[in-house]
């Protein structure tokens, strides 16, 4: 349990650093901290597919956020702050913190799963005939391909969809559209 | 008390991406909020003690393909472990997409300062 | 973009093949191990990078062009779709698992078991590869305009 609290205590202080530095390229290496102790958390928390996935996305998404942020002029942003916005924000965030903290009371304490409590709950059967059901001995592979495959059919097509929205905005426009007559 | 050090993971990044100006960091707060919200959900689903929902050969009874009690007893909750594992590439496309219209919008207007980017033309 | 000094050419041509058939490993034993479709994918995609990265942009392209990628692309996403009606035309309803019901049950813990997860597994690597590798390569070939800008505005 120890273990949990140090690698949190490493997640925020990247996070804090990540969100106050001047500096685009420090604030990128430090989200790749957290990328990194999200990954070591996973692994000590049991879930062997999310901590494979997680460092491998990481590393992706480093290189095209470190993309966006290199060899361009970085213009300094100036110009005076709006205070008061900034003091009504962090006022309204705080209250939203603590409301939350109010809520994660009612959930079960940290280290019993819900479906211990709930005898009925879908993942007991999901454990139970997971393997004579499906055959397969990776009891998430089973889960997200055959008893809720309709959630993967979904994330395919937000992929797709992301992707193609991401290859339409970066064409370049020839200069040959901009002049056709209208007829 | 874990739980309220991953709430206030995500409050830093709804900080960073209401607060700050510069496009770059409200992607960056963005994910933070993603990295937070994983996190919770598979801290949902863990057991004291337990072990990662893979059966391989000790947890079969022998010679049969029934699962020992022991197996049952002991594992964490297959159930998050798959909404998150989609929740992840996703995030990947969705910051694609959001860099890709950060460089346009830096090509077109020069700064990366959203209070400067106000004119409406096509 | 240019590719890197020497050094970092030879290396990575002989460790971007072994990424290669590790992410190979990953999609394949999906259903036996830890990892399945979606991580197979991002390493099949992070070895072509490691390739664009280490020996220049056009290298790379004449490897895995434009074209080819976004079929490759539609191609996953189609085995997908075809796996799943063939559920609703050979089993009762959408997406059903038909061959471990029907056709071929396997032994449980072999390579050949659990019917259709296997199949799936392959399409789902195969389009999360080519999808993240596109994104990539169009990232780097955007070179932006700034000329054509300043003169708009003056």
């Amino acid at each position: 349990m120890a273990v949990f609290y140090i690698l949190l205590l490493f997640i925020l202080i990247a996070a804090i650093i990540a969100v106050e530095t001047e500096n685009l390229l420090g604030a990128v290496i430090c989200i790749g901290a957290i990328g990194f102790g999200a990954s070591l958390m996973f692994l000590f928390l049991r879930a062997p597919d999310i901590a494979i996935t997680q460092i491998v996305v990481e590393v992706l998404g480093l290189i095209i956020l470190i993309r966006a942020c290199i060899s361009r002029e970085l213009t300094f942003i100036s110009g005076p702050r709006e205070f008061f916005g900034v003091v009504v924000s962090v006022v309204i965030i705080f209250a939203i913190f603590l409301a939350g903290v109010k809520v994660l009371e009612t959930l079960p304490a940290f280290g019993t799963p819900i479906f211990a409590e709930a005898p009925e709950a879908a993942s007991q059967t999901y454990i139970e005939e997971g393997l004579e059901k499906t055959g397969a001995a990776n009891l998430v592979a089973s889960v997200i391909l055959d008893f809720r495959a309709y959630d993967t059919l979904g994330e395919v097509t937000v992929l797709f969809t992301s992707i193609i929205g991401a290859t339409v905005i970066l064409r370049k426009k020839t200069k040959k559209l901009l002049e056709e007559p209208d007829i | 008390m874990p739980y309220a050090l991953c709430f206030l993971l995500f409050v830093i990044g709804l900080y960073c991406a209401v607060v700050k100006k510069n496009m770059v960091k409200i992607v960056i707060g963005i994910m933070i909020m993603e990295y937070a919200v994983n996190l919770f959900l598979i801290m949902l689903g863990y057991r004291i003690g337990g072990i990662a929902p893979i059966i391989d050969k000790g947890a079969l009874k022998p010679g049969t393909e029934q699962l020992t009690a022991a197996f049952l007893n002991t594992s964490v909750d297959p159930l998050p472990q798959a909404l998150v594992l989609t929740a992840i590439v996703i995030s990947l496309g969705s910051l694609a997409l959001m860099i890709s219209i950060c460089i346009r919008t830096y090509e077109r207007y020069g700064t990366f300062d959203i209070t400067k980017i106000r004119r409406l033309r096509g | 973009m240019k590719g890197m000094t020497i050094i970092v050419k030879t290396i990575s041509s002989w460790v971007k093949v072994l990424i290669f058939l590790f992410g190979i490993y990953i999609i394949l034993f999906g259903h036996l191990t830890p990892g399945g479709g979606f991580a197979g994918g991002v390493i099949l995609a992070s070895s072509y990078v490691l390739l664009m990265l280490a020996f220049g942009r056009e290298f790379a392209e004449k490897n895995l062009s434009l074209p080819v990628a976004s079929k490759l692309d539609c191609a996953g996403a189609f085995a997908f779709a075809v796996i799943a009606i063939l559920g609703l035309v050979l089993g009762g309803s959408f997406f059903v698992n038909f061959l471990y019901q029907k056709y071929l049950p396997g032994q449980a813990l072999n390579l050949i078991s659990a019917g259709t997860i296997p199949l799936l597994n392959i399409a789902i690597g195969l389009k999360v590869a080519a999808s993240l590798f596109l994104v990539i390569l169009t990232l780097s070939i955007f070179k932006p305009d700034i000329s054509a800008n300043k003169k708009e505005q003056n």
